[in-house]
């Protein structure tokens, strides 16, 4: 009978340990899980919480919308022109069809859900000026549609054939400048002398004399000026200057901006359009500022559709795209001008009638900071190299490949040699393999990006921007932002001064290509020699 | 003397290949379980970027849940807590039949949405090289394995809940 229990008892205890046989190996995997959470705290606390200051990301600031009603005017309604006005509140009905399509077709297409979320910025676009008919119809047609952020519009637009007519009407607060290079600098300050508040598009001006001028009179006209470099409101432009304010590079001797495209678009080689003609288009306006001056014909068709590609009208890679490279250095560094600007390029792969280059760079010295900001483009080539800030203790890569599908983001990668990182490198606690930090805002909210040119913008954070991990529209921000300065009588994030330093600096660039030799800025005299 | 145990009614085992079963269903458990707790204790892990590669007859489906932020909060839940649960559950035979499928149901998913075929080109690097057969099938075909011969009423928590305890 005893024997009879023991066994069965001992059976019981065998049947137990043999239900419970694996909990050893759940014992293992969890010490195994708890050095390996614990490595990794140790790693993530040592390259962040003691080297990064965490600030709070900025949050859209308070609506200030409802204030007062401003009532805008556009001057130039073309590629650009339509998405500033877009940023302000007011889509073509076209544009709506083709977005919202887009967005059914593929639903990684966010364009339409974008814009319908943008706030409603309580203007009305009233005043419409552009020399080519069918784009001065198409914004008319973009200020009565109804299908925008904020429902029916209040006001709709009148078209004006000379942007002269537009600053006389008293009840335009403010106007958004889009037109050709060349026609920037004069229309900015006769906006400003009739009391507009300007958007301009960049480049600012086309030469260096046009920057002076406009800098003056916005000086004197206390108008708010905004220059269209919607980068300035990208969080992870802000995020790379605490970086390199809180000196995690080290000293910094040398910037390499680069850009690179390879479609005939990204090259300007624009659709002519098939209406345009002798009657849609108002050629001898278009070129009055110019010195070169053509009769109406196919050349100047060519021109009026494609003008990046000529100095008459724009200054080519330089106001286009090097301006962008710059701004955003100048937004996370603060440059300035520099002392001396050269460069050099040519006209390599699309030899198609244009005088400016396809290939160009440009050498900035900075000799009372100790550095050397390197630009290099070209206009036949994909290969994305991004744009470094190269540090003696660690490198800054933002955009190109250093993102990785995420957009506006940048990595640092600690150097082998570091002096400040020296013992964190010895101890293995930093390698320099992998980032010490990495920032990718959106990376758990991924988009769909249609073209290669949209994902270049998208990688130099043109496109996107993110508040609170959702996609904004850069350029909507920074068109709040100005409406808001008007409003408060606040400064906005491109203000005149900034926008001045974009201007000089692209116009040495632009007269060393043109002059073969090196440029030196004279800022007390404010002169180039 | 071989001892002898009962799979089912139908097969006999002897205690190797009753080890050699135990030892798989540990293995893939563990594997599985860290593989969603990696995921728990990263946030910024999504299942987006997996997604966005998808090929071949999901690939629509894969969009659509990308881009709805809520089917991929979702997704990227079912894939942390099941991969998890399921790990957990066949580490410590339990609820084994029901851990089994799941993950047979998970892993199998991740076959399908990206089958290493060919003519099917994939962005994200791979970590070896394939033609049809690729690991993530081999685990399934493990699991099926594992599937049909039940261990955890033998060796496992289940063996608590079974018939010869409570005798």
């Amino acid at each position: 009978m005893n024997d009879e229990l023991t066994n069965n008892q001992d059976l019981k205890r065998r049947e137990f340990l043999k239900s419970l046989a694996t909990i050893p190996v759940f014992g293992l995997f969890l010490v195994n899980l708890w050095i390996k959470i614990r490595g990794d705290a140790l790693k993530r606390k040592n390259l962040l919480l003691d080297l990064v200051q965490e600030n709070e990301p900025p949050a859209i600031i308070s609506s200030l919308s409802d204030s007062k009603h401003l009532n805008i005017g556009v001057i130039g309604y073309g590629g650009r022109g339509s998405h500033l006005v877009r940023g302000a509140g007011f889509a073509t009905k076209g544009w709506i069809d083709y977005a919202y399509t887009a967005s059914k077709e593929n639903s990684l297409h966010k364009a339409y859900a974008t814009f319908m979320s943008q706030e409603d910025l309580n203007c009305s676009l009233v005043g419409v000026c552009d020399l080519f008919d069918v784009n001065a119809d198409l914004a008319i047609d973009a200020s009565q549609n109804d299908i925008r952020p904020g429902g029916k519009p209040k006001k709709t637009a009148v078209r004006y054939k000379h942007y002269s007519e537009m600053l006389a009407q008293d009840h335009i607060d403010a106007v958004i400048v889009a037109t050709p290079d060349h026609w920037h600098s004069r229309i900015t300050i006769d906006a400003a002398k009739a009391g507009k508040h300007v958007y301009c598009e960049k480049g600012l001006t086309r030469t260096f004399q046009e920057a002076i001028d406009v800098y003056d009179t916005i000086k004197k006209t206390g108008m708010v000026l905004q220059l269209g470099h919607q980068n300035r409101q990208v969080e992870a432009n802000d995020k790379a200057g605490q970086i390199i304010h809180q000196g995690l590079l080290g000293p910094i001797n040398l910037v390499e901006l680069t850009t690179n495209r390879n479609s005939p678009w990204g090259a300007w080689v624009w659709n002519i359009h098939k209406d345009g003609n002798i009657n849609t288009i108002d050629w001898d306006t278009f070129q009055e500022p110019s010195l070169n001056k053509i009769p109406f014909g196919q050349e100047a068709l060519k021109r009026f559709f494609r003008w990046r590609c000529w100095y008459d009208y724009g200054t080519g890679l330089s106001g286009d795209l090097f301006s962008h490279d710059y701004d955003q250095l100048n937004q996370i560094m603060g440059m300035g001008i520099p002392k001396y600007a050269a460069s050099t390029g040519g006209i390599y792969f699309y030899k198609d009638g244009r005088d400016v280059p396809d290939v160009w760079h440009v050498t900035l010295e900075y000799p009372e900071r100790d550095m050397t900001v390197l630009y290099s483009a070209t206009l036949s080539s994909n290969n994305s190299r991004g744009n470094r800030i190269m540090g003696h203790d660690a490198t800054m890569v933002l955009g190109g490949q250093s993102n990785a599908g995420s957009v506006g983001g940048f990595r640092v990668i600690a150097d082998r040699e570091s002096t400040q990182y020296k013992d964190r490198i010895d101890k293995g606690i930093i390698n320099t393999k992998y980032p010490i930090y990495n920032y990718s805002p959106g990376s758990k909210q991924i988009d769909g990006v249609t073209s290669a040119t949209s994902q270049y913008f998208a990688n130099k954070g043109l496109l996107y921007a993110y508040r609170d991990g959702k996609r904004v529209d850069p350029t909507h921000l920074h068109i709040k932002d100005w409406l808001d300065a008007i409003r408060t009588g606040g400064q906005p994030k491109c203000n005149v001064d900034v926008a001045f330093e974009e201007a000089v600096t692209c116009a040495m660039a632009t007269e060393s290509y043109l002059t073969g030799r090196r440029v030196e800025w004279d800022p007390v005299k404010r002169k180039l020699i | 003397m071989e001892e002898k145990h009962s799979i089912n009614s139908s097969t006999l085992i002897n205690n190797t290949q009753l080890y050699a079963l135990v030892i798989l269903r540990i293995l893939i458990g563990w594997h599985i379980l860290y593989e969603g707790i990696s995921k728990l204790i990263n946030p910024y892990w999504s299942s987006a970027a997996y997604l966005l590669d998808s090929k071949w007859i999901f690939s629509g489906l894969a969009k659509a849940i990308v881009s709805n932020p809520t089917l991929l909060t979702i997704t990227d839940y079912i894939n942390m807590w099941g991969l998890t649960i399921c790990g957990l559950c066949l580490l410590l035979g339990i609820f084994n039949r029901y851990a089994v499928l799941g993950a047979m149901i998970l892993i199998s998913l991740y076959y399908l949405f990206a089958p290493p075929f060919l003519g099917l080109e994939y962005s994200r690097p791979g970590e070896g090289s394939y033609i049809i057969v690729n690991k993530n099938l081999i685990e399934v075909l493990a699991l099926f394995v594992l599937y049909h011969f039940p261990t955890s009423h033998l060796i496992g928590l289940d063996r608590l809940f079974s018939e010869s305890l409570k005798n």
